[in-house]
């Protein structure tokens, strides 16, 4: 089963590694492409479902036709496809068993039918048990045919008319398919019936799965239909962009697994699901608008943000309280909590031209006493608000009011200044700035 | 289509929006709607009042054909509803979508115009310019290109009935567009509704807020798994109406549907 490889990267490896990215690349894309909507669609684990079923019927095509022929094999697929989400269905319906637990009864069947079929009747054929979970993408890859002066695998002539069909019918009911995967009641009510699409991806994930089978095995065909799109969702927010993402990851993972596999000498089916897992933890990390790097940073640099404020409003009524009075540098940044964060608040303003230390203390420069005032405008108006229009008593009212501050923008409070009574005091009889 | 010279005499006048005749509907072999009966003249601006699990839901979906009837059949402007399709438009419960679904709010909108597109054809320049009035008509405009998730409740109800209009149908199914929305957004989707009436349209909204039906609808549908009246706010709004919808439990009608229910073989 496996090539003991004495110099991975010698130039004989070359066409290989080549005709590996090739194969898997036409079946990453395949299965990203359906994936997307599985994975839209809430049914991630319908393509694992589907995937392992589809044995019963390749072995029941394969002991009619005796031959390990392209249509014979889809046909099993789609019939064991179709049957397995159709049995899902109806146990889901009849047997009062929720969905979940119908399909892990169904597939789980489905797939030890298949594998007991597989010992009893089909041992003698190039399709053994190890070969569905793992694939012979490496025996694949060099089984090869000459065309147009190219080494090309002969299993493409499998693998990339499938990509084609799922990229035809995704082309051709694009609409039906992005209506149905939204708002299958609005999409029924228009005359495009939700079952009729779902029974068609069904099929399509069915048909994917068992042309993959082969070269990839079932492991990798679960990972590649669910991962690429699950990881593309984090990255866009439209439909076809996230599609065309989830496609360059099932590129990117064969290129990117097939190398490190023939480096490290392994299957190179299992480093790429590997390789896909990594992909999605980074973008979970990464991704620039979800992830949780992207989160972190916002926080601290609102936390920060929160700080500089309040060290702003403070020297505000400090000033306000007694125009002579100046703060120390210590007891400003002990007054906001101290700490480094405080001190990093404090260099920050300072640089922003927003204050000034002088020998006397820290001073406001014009530019911060107008953030600052706008900050103490915005809770004063608050404070008026919480107590006119909710009846809060005057203790009930400053905390909030300091939270809300930051988070008010100027549209916010010039609206909520138009709601309140004209006044130019707030509840504690103190000047509500300009 | 022609009608059938035998049926011809039974052809209901042609400014009949809708007719129920003898709906009923199980679920599980438990009847939720009861022999339904009803009709509602075009131009009407008509609410569905009644209590929680009185079938107001299950009353549209059965009507778009959405859920299998036990029996009866409904008409719209006289016709089945499988030949009128392109007459009806739908506002489903907001919570019904994954509003995490990467479209815009425009792409929502533009799914209106699907349904006259039918099978296979994309919609173009001319459907995205319809999108984008009917995106104006509920003052979003601004807001054509955000992700639907970054949209307040009362800005995604509107997209859905931005949607609704892009149907550009006659007549009108919305499943409580006023749930869960501000008061301004309430004032909007009532100046709609208004709009869409006086385009001689004709409007079925679930409604929950009996303090307002009177006062926004024309027409009313009371419904607690059966119908208990139907027609004009002002003669069919009344107390003793009310009373019958939520007053004293339907003891008899409830046992009678879970005796079905359990003994029905599966």
């Amino acid at each position: 089963m496996f090539l003991a490889l004495t110099n991975p990267f010698g130039p004989d490896m070359l066409p290989l590694l080549l005709q590996v990215v090739l194969l898997a690349s036409l079946v990453n894309v395949s299965c990203a492409l359906v994936g997307s909507f599985l994975v839209l669609r809430r049914m991630s684990m319908m393509g694992d479902a589907l995937s392992h079923a589809v044995l019963p019927g390749l072995v029941i095509a394969f002991l009619f036709s005796g031959s390990l022929g392209v249509v014979p094999m889809f046909l099993g697929a789609i019939a064991a496809g179709i049957a397995t989400t159709f049995l899902t269905q109806a146990l889901h319906q009849y047997g009062h068993v929720s969905t979940d637990a119908s399909m892990g009864v169904v597939f789980t069947s489905f797939f030890a039918v298949g594998v007991v079929l597989l010992k009893r009747y089909a041992s003698n054929v190039h399709l053994d048990v190890s070969c569905v979970y793992e694939g012979s993408l490496l025996w694949l890859a060099m089984d090869t045919e000459t065309v147009a002066g190219l080494e090309i695998p002969r299993q493409v002539a499998v693998v990339l008319p499938v990509l084609l069909i799922n990229l035809a019918v995704m082309t051709l009911l694009w609409k039906e398919f992005k209506l149905t995967t939204f708002d299958a009641a609005l999409a029924t009510s228009m005359g495009f019936s939700a079952p009729v699409i779902h029974y068609l991806l069904m099929a399509l994930v069915a048909m994917t799965a068992v042309a993959s089978f082969r070269s990839v095995g079932s492991i990798l065909v679960v990972a590649m239909l669910i991962v690429p799109p699950a990881s593309a969702q984090l990255l866009v927010h439209r439909l076809g962009p996230l599609l065309a993402v989830a496609c360059a990851i099932g590129v990117f993972v064969a290129a990117a697994g097939a190398t490190l596999a023939i480096w490290l000498n392994v299957e190179p089916p299992g480093m790429m699901a590997v390789v896909a897992g990594v992909v999605y933890g980074l973008t979970v990390l990464f991704s620039p608008t979800s992830g949780l790097l992207s989160r972190a940073l916002f926080h601290r640099r609102t936390a920060s943000r929160i700080l500089r404020e309040d060290l702003l409003a403070m020297l505000y009524r400090v000033h306000e309280h007694d125009a002579d009075q100046r703060l120390s540098l210590h007891e400003a940044i002990d007054a906001v909590g101290g700490g480094a964060a405080a001190r990093r608040a404090f260099r920050s303003l300072r640089r922003q031209g927003d204050l000034r230390q002088t020998v006397e203390g820290l001073a406001l420069t014009d530019q911060g006493r107008a953030t600052a005032s706008q900050l103490v405008r915005t809770h004063r108006l608050w404070e008026t608000y919480l107590v006119e229009e909710l009846g809060l008593a005057l203790d009930h009212v400053h905390e909030p009011a300091h939270r809300i501050e930051h988070f008010i923008d100027e549209e916010i409070r010039e609206q909520l200044a138009k709601s309140l009574p004209q006044s130019a005091e707030d509840p504690h009889g103190r000047d509500i700035p300009e | 289509m022609s009608v059938a010279p035998s049926i011809a005499s039974k052809k209901v006048a042609p400014t009949t929006a809708l007719e129920i005749h003898d709906l009923t509907v199980a679920y599980r072999h438990k009847p939720v709607l009861w022999d339904i009966d009803l009709e509602v003249p075009e131009g009407k601006l008509a609410c569905i009042v009644g209590p929680n699990g009185a079938g107001k839901t299950t009353l549209i979906k059965a009507t778009l054909g959405l859920v299998p009837l036990a029996s009866g059949n409904v008409k719209i402007y006289g016709r089945p509803y499988r030949e009128q399709r392109h007459l009806v438009g739908y506002v489903p419960q907001r919570e019904t979508v994954d509003w995490d679904f990467p479209v815009t709010a425009l792409d929502v909108v533009k799914m209106g115009t699907y349904g006259k597109l039918g099978w296979f054809r994309r919609p173009g320049a001319r459907e995205r310019e319809w999108a984008r009035e009917c995106l104006d008509q509920v003052e979003l405009a601004d807001f054509a290109h955000r992700q639907i998730r970054q949209l307040s409740g009362g800005q995604q109800q509107r997209v859905f009935l931005a949607r609704a209009l892009a149907q550009d149908a006659k007549v009108y199914f919305m499943d409580e567009p006023f749930a869960g929305v501000d008061a301004a957004t309430e004032g909007a989707i009532l100046r709609l509704l208004q709009d869409l009436r006086s385009a001689g349209k004709t409007v079925f909204v679930v409604h929950h807020d009996l303090q307002t039906a009177e006062e926004y609808f024309d027409w009313v549908i009371l419904l607690n798994m059966r119908l208990l009246a139907c027609g004009p706010v002002e003669t069919t709004f009344t107390r003793e109406n009310l009373h019958k919808t939520y007053g004293g439990r339907l003891t008899i009608l409830d046992q009678a549907a879970e005796a079905v229910s359990r003994r029905s073989p599966e």
